[in-house]
């Protein structure tokens, strides 16, 4: 999936820089001169991986657009921390107008940019996973099915956790959110609920279409790059763990984006107008148990009574395995 | 400022202010900081190197070569000679033995000394002379090294040798197969090159006198006399120690063994007979040894390169006579305790020679009549601070002192030695080693670093070695060597990866370029502790704010 191949150098391709590499071998994160378009002094929590996906994914951005570029933010946590009246935490050209219309506005962009023949000029959306995969829905959808060109971008970090954390569609089954308790015989999130926003995009047969985590950093500037030299609507979908919503330490939120890839939880792929055509293989097999018990909203797993629940996350975990190929041993 | 000839403020959405302004940083409870953290390696180095250090020089290339040479040479003026005989405890601690394979730091610190040698870089100039004259007596590891550290000081110091050749043991005890005699001759040169006064065939024969003619006198004899055993046997039997045969083979005079030769004992002296029994002829070299593999003194590779080359060895078995050709040998049990006892059964080994590697003994015939010198379980008492023995001004470092008999451990005995002279000479107090606080294994943050095999020194056919002395082990590359060095994984020192500058989601980590390492912009961070614990190092402690 990372397209460079980087030789054995201290720590491979794996770190985000390294002493001993070429520039033009080290990831744009590494660089002293990087954007930053999401600067300091914003007030994400500790430790939240949405504001570093949106640095990294921002700053590619930028950088392959050669600094054109106009972002259409939703409502959500990622416009609620970053832009507190006065203050700005962005760099790049930004605005935000409504919860369900990121998509619509993005699109609006584009169009008058290209009116005025500012086809120079990129445009990129992107909003949270209420902001996406609910509560917009309907213009992302429009967006793809028109063929916008548009990057969007959803940071997914699985319900609505600036109001409190309750349930979106994008909760797992079985987490616990303050609208679904860990009550009664089947505590936390229904299974069988909920939505995979990356199998809609790919239904659309859009151009472009991936999924990333923050465990990856290479793999996801590499997703950002591809995506920003194809014209027409393209989506990404960032797996961003939230440690407050989560439960878990601010210091885990890279440990558990690795852990939901390495046990199949989190399939990291690519397709192209509908087609997959790439996906991340697990490099070192983990449990579901090493994503899911440091997180709070699980602990009822790992109590009497929550033997099937974590049974029906092993049988996902499989699933994904067999579907996505994610050991590498289908071919 | 406005006005109507002020340009359209057309895509300006950062507002009337930036978010610069709010300094999260007063939301931390706990600090990250930069640390370093000493290595399991260099904390098991006995010669006390700064491994990490040198492989770090090693990994910038031919470039940095000549650097990590001389950050070896710091503590180990003889890294071609180490690089060779070294059983490397370093390896046997490094963290990347739990990754994949622990670094194979022995070959590289043998590729620099090589490549030294082959470069003709010197040793450092000493300092300016301090008008001190300083006596060491014998030039194994421990007085080479010891006399190496005393003339970076600045001392004036003159090495007197009993044998006509120095180097001790390194010369007359361990065979050319393992150490090349010009590697160990052009090591012991550089050092005399630094202004060493070397005198051999010179035994100090009274230390009153070598006082009276030195400020201060460093006794490294080492342990060359053979330990012995009551075994009956006849008059025909021939009976020798395994220690004299290897010093007539170094000395180039090859003792007639017989073809079929039984080693009597279980340390490295009798791997080293039994394998240079094999090359001068033995069809059969068979090693006695009472206890079993687990309790054998002998270094496991120096086993295993026996065995490789046809040596056999009889576990749990004691000599309990000789006659002739004939040696009988007692069975023997291992007692809850793990010692050894006989029980009754005997039976015949044939062998026409019997090399007795039971141990050896300081060379202590100096000391005879002198008395204040004292000498605890057949070693040099010393303070073990100061290594100074029972008189004032006479050192003792290596195998004639305490501790552990290895090459690697006498060198850091010299040059502690050396550094307790010095002090001793200016009257000052030696300082006591500062703890050391280790960068252990949970530490690290393994996902990081690649897998990536290390790189095997090519080893000669075993049906080769035994036709003769030829070194077994060859050196690597510089290739390889670069490789192997870049396989070190910086434990507890920042290598600078980047992961805390590019994983920071607060944007509060600066890059201050290359070798500069990072700075944390505590007006902004949160103290989330993702760069702790992403470090793959463990260079970076979490620890809790005070306000």
């Amino acid at each position: 999936m990372t397209t460079v191949h980087i030789p054995f150098l201290q720590t491979g391709t794996l770190a985000v820089g390294g002493r001993l590499l070429d520039d033009a071998q080290r990831s744009l994160q590494s660089h002293a001169d990087r954007p930053s378009s999401l600067t300091k002094g914003h007030r994400a929590c500790q430790g939240c991986a949405e504001a570093l996906a949106a640095r990294w994914v921002m700053d590619t951005a930028v950088e392959a657009a050669g600094g054109r570029l106009v972002v259409a933010n939703a409502t959500g946590c990622l416009e609620v921390f970053s832009t507190l009246y006065p203050e700005s935490a962005w760099k790049p050209p930004w605005v935000h107008s409504l919860f369900a219309n990121a998509a619509a506005v993005a699109t609006g962009i584009a169009a008058a940019l290209h009116a005025q023949g500012r086809d120079d000029i990129r445009v990129l959306a992107q909003g949270g996973d209420g902001g996406t995969v609910d509560i917009g829905l309907a213009a992302v959808s429009g967006m793809f099915e028109r063929n916008d060109d548009v990057l969007y971008v959803c940071y997914d970090n699985q319900g609505y956790m600036n109001t409190g954390v309750q349930r979106s569609s994008a909760t797992p089954a079985s987490a616990r959110t303050a609208t679904t308790p860990a009550v009664g015989r089947n505590p936390g999130q229904a299974f069988g609920q909920g939505k995979s926003m990356v199998k809609i995009a790919m239904a659309h047969e859009i151009p472009y279409v991936a999924s990333a985590t923050v465990a990856d950093l290479r793999d996801l500037e590499a997703k950002v790059r591809t995506a920003m030299s194809i014209h027409g609507a393209r989506y990404l979908h960032v797996l961003v763990p939230c440690p407050v919503g989560w439960g878990a330490n601010s210091a885990e939120s890279i440990s558990l984006s690795r852990a939901a890839v390495q046990s199949g939880i989190f399939p990291v792929i690519e397709a192209r107008a509908g087609e997959l055509t790439d996906v991340q293989r697990i490099r070192e097999r983990a449990k579901v148990e090493d994503y899911l018990r440091p997180q709070a909203r699980f602990a009822h797993l790992f109590r009497p009574g929550g033997e099937d629940a974590l049974e029906r996350w092993r049988v996902l975990a499989e699933a994904n395995i067999r579907r996505y190929d994610l050991l590498g041993g289908a071919s | 400022m406005s006005g109507h000839d002020a340009p359209p403020t057309v895509g300006v959405s950062t507002g009337p202010a930036t978010s610069l302004a709010y300094h999260t940083g007063t939301w931390r409870t706990e600090r990250p900081v930069y640390v370093e953290l000493s290595p399991p390696c260099s904390l098991a180095c006995p010669s006390g190197e700064d491994i990490r250090g040198w492989l770090g020089s090693t990994q910038e290339g031919a470039e940095g070569f000549e650097a990590a040479w001389r950050r070896l040479v710091a503590a180990n003026p003889l890294p071609a000679v180490m690089g060779r005989i070294c059983y490397h405890p370093c390896q046997t601690a490094c963290n990347r033995g739990s990754v994949d394979e622990e670094v194979g730091i022995n070959a590289v610190e043998r590729f620099l000394g090589d490549t030294a040698l082959d470069e003709g870089w010197a040793l450092p100039s000493p300092a300016a002379s301090s008008r001190r004259r300083v006596l060491v007596v014998g030039s194994g590891p421990a007085g080479l090294s010891a006399a190496y550290h005393l003339r970076q000081l600045g001392h004036a110091v003159t090495i007197r040798e009993a044998a006509a050749e120095p180097g001790g043991m390194m010369r007359y005890g361990i065979p050319a197969y393992r150490l090349p005699r010009e590697i160990l001759a052009a090591e012991i040169r550089r050092i005399v090159d630094t202004g060493v006064v070397l005198e051999c065939s010179t035994p100090v024969t009274s230390l009153d006198e070598a006082q009276a003619e030195f400020d201060a006198v460093v006794l490294t004899m080492g342990a060359g006399v053979a330990h012995h055993v009551d075994i009956p046997a006849a008059a025909a039997s021939h009976i020798v120690d395994a220690i004299d045969v290897l010093r007539d083979v170094a000395s180039g005079k090859p003792p007639l063994l017989g073809r079929r030769v039984a080693v009597y004992g279980g340390g490295n002296t009798a791997m080293d007979a039994a394998r240079t029994a094999r090359r001068l002829g033995a069809s059969d070299a068979v090693v006695v040894y009472r206890r079993t593999r687990e309790q054998m003194p002998a270094h496991p590779t120096e086993l295993d390169d026996a065995v490789g080359e046809g040596v056999r060895v009889q576990w749990l078995s004691t000599i309990s006579a000789v006659d002739g050709p004939k040696v009988t040998i007692e069975r023997m049990v291992l007692d809850e305790e793990g010692r050894p006892h006989g029980t009754g059964e005997y039976e015949e080994l044939d062998a026409d020679t019997v090399l007795l590697a039971v141990g050896q003994d300081a060379d202590l015939t100096l000391l005879a009549d002198v008395p204040d010198v004292g000498v605890t379980d057949g070693v040099v008492a010393v303070d073990p601070a100061t290594l100074m023995t029972g008189r004032d001004g006479v050192f003792a470092a290596g195998d004639v002192s305490p501790g552990s008999r290895t090459a690697t451990y006498a060198i850091g005995r010299g040059a502690r030695a050396a550094k307790a002279v010095d002090a001793w000479l200016a009257a000052r107090v030696l300082p006591a080693e500062p703890p050391a606080r280790e960068a252990t294994t949970d530490r690290l943050n393994t996902w990081y670093y690649s897998d990536a095999p290390k790189q095997h020194r090519p080893e000669l056919e075993a049906a080769r070695r035994v036709t003769g002395f030829e070194e077994v082990l060859a050196g690597l590359d510089a290739e390889h060597a670069v490789f192997e060095a870049r396989r070190c994984l910086s434990c507890g020192s920042c290598f600078e990866c980047d992961n805390c500058f590019g994983m920071c989601p607060d944007d509060a980590i600066r890059k201050l370029g290359p070798g500069m390492r990072y700075e944390i912009d505590y007006d902004y961070c949160k103290g989330c502790g993702i760069c702790a614990a992403e470090c793959p190092c463990g260079a970076i402690d979490m620890i809790p704010e005070v306000r």
